[in-house]
């Protein structure tokens, strides 16, 4: 259920990918000021666009949790929020690449986008040791979707907070996308496309491994009893949600006892 | 719910009267701070950008102590489960406690604001005073509403007292943008005007979403 | 007996709630009249506290139906919450007010007059230290007062944790007409009670439930339960 269209979309994402590398390299115009060192944008704008929708897909995917106890949300919107974490850390990596070949300095404060996104990823930073720090695990789930939702509405707000903030001081660079010529757009949009649909992958393949985990918890669990269920499959512990069906489990236990 | 919210007030100021468990804590720190900073920055007399900036950073860490300290002792002492059975609203326990935290952060600002005058404000601050409560009248309910749900959902964790500062600080940092902008004016030497009307509707809104955000919210956390 | 006098205190079925990927209760059914005492015994960890507590309605079932007084769980709790009073491990008293206060405390939050917290220290015999903070006062009579504060909304139903632990046997002789079941067999109060004390227990008991691993050992009327059985249990 879970691994359908994986090979389709692994595909796909590899095909747009080296569309947007070949566009970046050899189509998108050099630009006057910046020069070489200009095209890591088509990297870092993608990449903190679609972490900060990962972001905002992971709290509302914890709504749905919080609406329906379902754990398979809480699933969902934990690998979401990862991921979002990985390509948030990619976007400020690249982010201060281009600021130092920019204009010199490894940060600047004059980029709202970027400060407001360091302040996004501090905040989320926090997310797997808060579910680290809970024992209970419906709890945990719990808390952890309360706080996704809280961040996932704070990601706006503290955008346009931040934004405000700079906006009479120094003049933007990144908003302006729309004013982009013809080929640099297009190579952005492509870009754009392909590091979303590498976040789809990624997301699924995480949550298709995280499924299988627990689908072999649970099997280890009903042939071995107890015990063996409770020595991990994986050394250490994780702040992921490990189980993903406990009624299905309790009930595949229920029919072991009878048809054993 | 009022009556509700009613009882719950009047038992958690007995606890602190009893206890003087965060006011005075977060009182004397601001003070301590405002010491640190005269000597971490070196200046004797601040104003304007810098003044603002002192001021609800000294405020913001002393708001964070009372956070932290706001659900212990229901945690520690089984008022979660006395409250859940009863059969109230779940979560006038909300308003109860924000109410409480905003309580906390107006006696601290009794103390802190005329010692910071004091000891650090360079303009006088008598004019300046009218402004600057409305700035902290707004950015305080915005602290008692984050605060209080970030509370909730660290006394629940192992380490506590760490999860309070590292989740409250990003989501308090747009009122801190706004209440600084807002002050800075207000505090600065030569003209004053009011706090400037966008930075204190910036601040207005904020804190309408997340009290709104914190109303939804808060029932989850009590549930099992 | 008329039938809505008999109408059902609790009715559970299939009742089940894990911790994780750990069953804390597995199916757990039966009905228990009104005024009738179901005594559950069971070695620790075998959810005798889960089953309490979900009864309390602090806790949510995650399988199976689970009725009180009428109402379902979890959608109807706040319908019942009123009608049960709850005395288990922790006193659920704030050590740093006194006893009056904590029961006045309470009783705005159950809408009970506060001359019934008067009345109540009395006869838990508190009203000499009623205005002293509760952390200055021994385990025992910290239980007498969570004793007065499970009782102070005269619940129809009591669910008790080990009511006796932490007291004397004269404090046991003065709560005993709080937590008994008291009255005629009309006005009986229904009591579910976890109990370590098999020959008490099961004198107190109408209905007897054992616990083992979260799963239903046993389920009798106590008329029919054998001392050694519940021994068992613990083995």
């Amino acid at each position: 259920m879970y691994g359908k269209g994986l090979r389709a979309l692994s595909i796909s994402t590899v095909a747009v990918m080296t569309a947007a590398l070949a566009l970046v390299f050899f189509y998108a115009p050099l630009e006057a000021e910046q020069g070489f060192l200009q095209k890591i944008f088509y990297v870092h704008v993608p990449l903190a666009i679609v972490a900060l929708g990962g972001f905002v897909a992971g709290g509302i995917m914890a709504i749905q949790h919080l609406r329906t106890r379902d754990p398979r949300w809480d699933m969902r919107s934990y690998v979401a929020i990862h991921m979002g974490l990985i390509f948030g850390l990619g976007a400020l990596i690249t982010g201060s690449i281009w600021a130092k070949g920019s204009w010199g300095h490894w940060w600047v404060w004059d980029e709202p986008t970027l400060v407001s996104f360091l302040i996004v990823f501090l905040l989320y930073a926090t997310y797997q040791p808060l579910r680290f720090a809970i024992e209970d695990p419906e709890r945990q789930a719990r808390y952890a979707s309360v706080f996704a939702v809280t961040a996932g509405a704070f990601v706006p707000l503290n955008f346009i907070a931040v934004r405000m903030s700079t906006a009479y001081v120094h003049p933007r660079v990144l908003g302006g996308t729309s004013n982009l010529p013809g080929p640099m757009a297009l190579t952005f949009a492509v870009s754009l496309i392909a590091i979303a649909l590498l976040y789809v992958t990624l997301y699924k393949y995480e949550l298709t491994a995280k499924h299988a985990r627990a689908q072999l918890r649970a099997l280890r669990r009903r042939l071995l009893g107890e015990d063996a269920a409770a020595r991990p499959v994986r050394r250490g512990r994780s702040a992921a949600p490990a189980s993903l069906h406990p009624a299905a489990m309790m009930t595949a236990r229920a029919r072991a006892e009878d048809g054993i | 719910m009022r009556h509700t919210v009613g009882a719950l007030l009047r038992k958690e100021l007995l606890v602190e009267i009893r206890t003087l468990e965060s006011v005075p804590g977060m009182s004397l720190f601001a003070l301590t701070t405002f010491v640190v900073f005269h000597f971490a920055l070196n200046r004797n007399v601040v104003e304007g950008d810098l003044a603002a900036g002192i001021l609800w950073v000294t405020l913001l860490f002393a708001a964070i102590l009372g956070v932290n300290r706001l659900f212990v002792a229901d945690a520690e002492e089984g008022g979660f489960d006395g409250f859940l059975l009863a059969p109230v609203d779940r979560t006038a326990m909300l308003v109860a406690k924000a109410l409480t935290l905003l309580l906390y952060m107006l006696v601290l600002e009794l103390v802190a604001v005329p010692a910071f005058a004091l000891l650090l404000l360079g303009p006088p601050l008598g004019q300046a005073l009218p402004g600057l409560i409305a700035v902290l009248a707004l950015a305080d309910v915005g602290v008692a509403a984050i605060g209080t749900l970030v509370a909730a959902l660290a006394v629940q964790t192992r380490a506590r007292d760490l999860f309070g500062p590292l989740l409250a600080l990003p989501l308090l940092v747009p009122i801190v943008i706004g209440a600084a902008r807002a002050s800075s004016p207000v505090l600065a030497g030569a003209h004053h005007g009011g706090p400037p009307a966008r930075w204190m509707l910036t601040l207005g809104l904020y804190d309408l979403v997340f009290g709104l955000i914190a109303y939804a919210l808060f029932d989850f956390l009590l549930e099992d | 007996m008329p039938a809505a006098a008999r109408e059902g205190a609790l009715e559970l079925a299939g009742l089940s709630r894990h911790y994780g990927e750990r069953e804390a209760l597995g199916g757990v059914s039966l009905s228990l009249q009104k005024g009738q005492t179901l005594v559950v015994f069971g070695p620790n960890g075998a959810g005798k506290t889960t089953l309490l507590r979900v009864l309390a309605t602090l806790l949510r079932p995650h399988a199976g139906s689970v009725r009180v007084l009428g109402s379902e769980l979890p959608r109807e709790a706040w319908a019942v919450r009123a009608r049960l009073g709850l005395l288990g491990h922790e006193p659920l008293l704030y050590r740093q007010l006194t006893a009056r206060e904590n029961l006045r405390y309470h009783a705005r939050l159950h809408g009970v007059d506060e001359r019934r917290v008067e009345e109540l220290l009395e006869l838990v015999a508190m009203d000499g230290r009623s205005s002293e903070p509760l952390r200055t006062l021994s385990r025992g009579m910290v239980q007498r007062v969570a004793v007065a504060r499970a009782v102070l909304h005269d619940p129809e139903l009591l669910l008790l944790d080990e009511p006796h632990a932490n007291l004397d046997p004269a404090a046991v002789e003065l709560v005993a007409p709080l937590i008994g079941a008291g009255g005629d067999p009309g006005g009986r109060r229904t009591r579910v009670i976890c109990s370590h004390d098999p020959s008490r227990g099961l004198a107190e008991a109408d209905l007897v439930l054992g616990l083992r691993g979260g799963r239903q050992a046993l389920l009798r009327e106590a008329r029919d339960v054998r001392l050694e059985e519940i021994e068992e249990l613990y083995r």
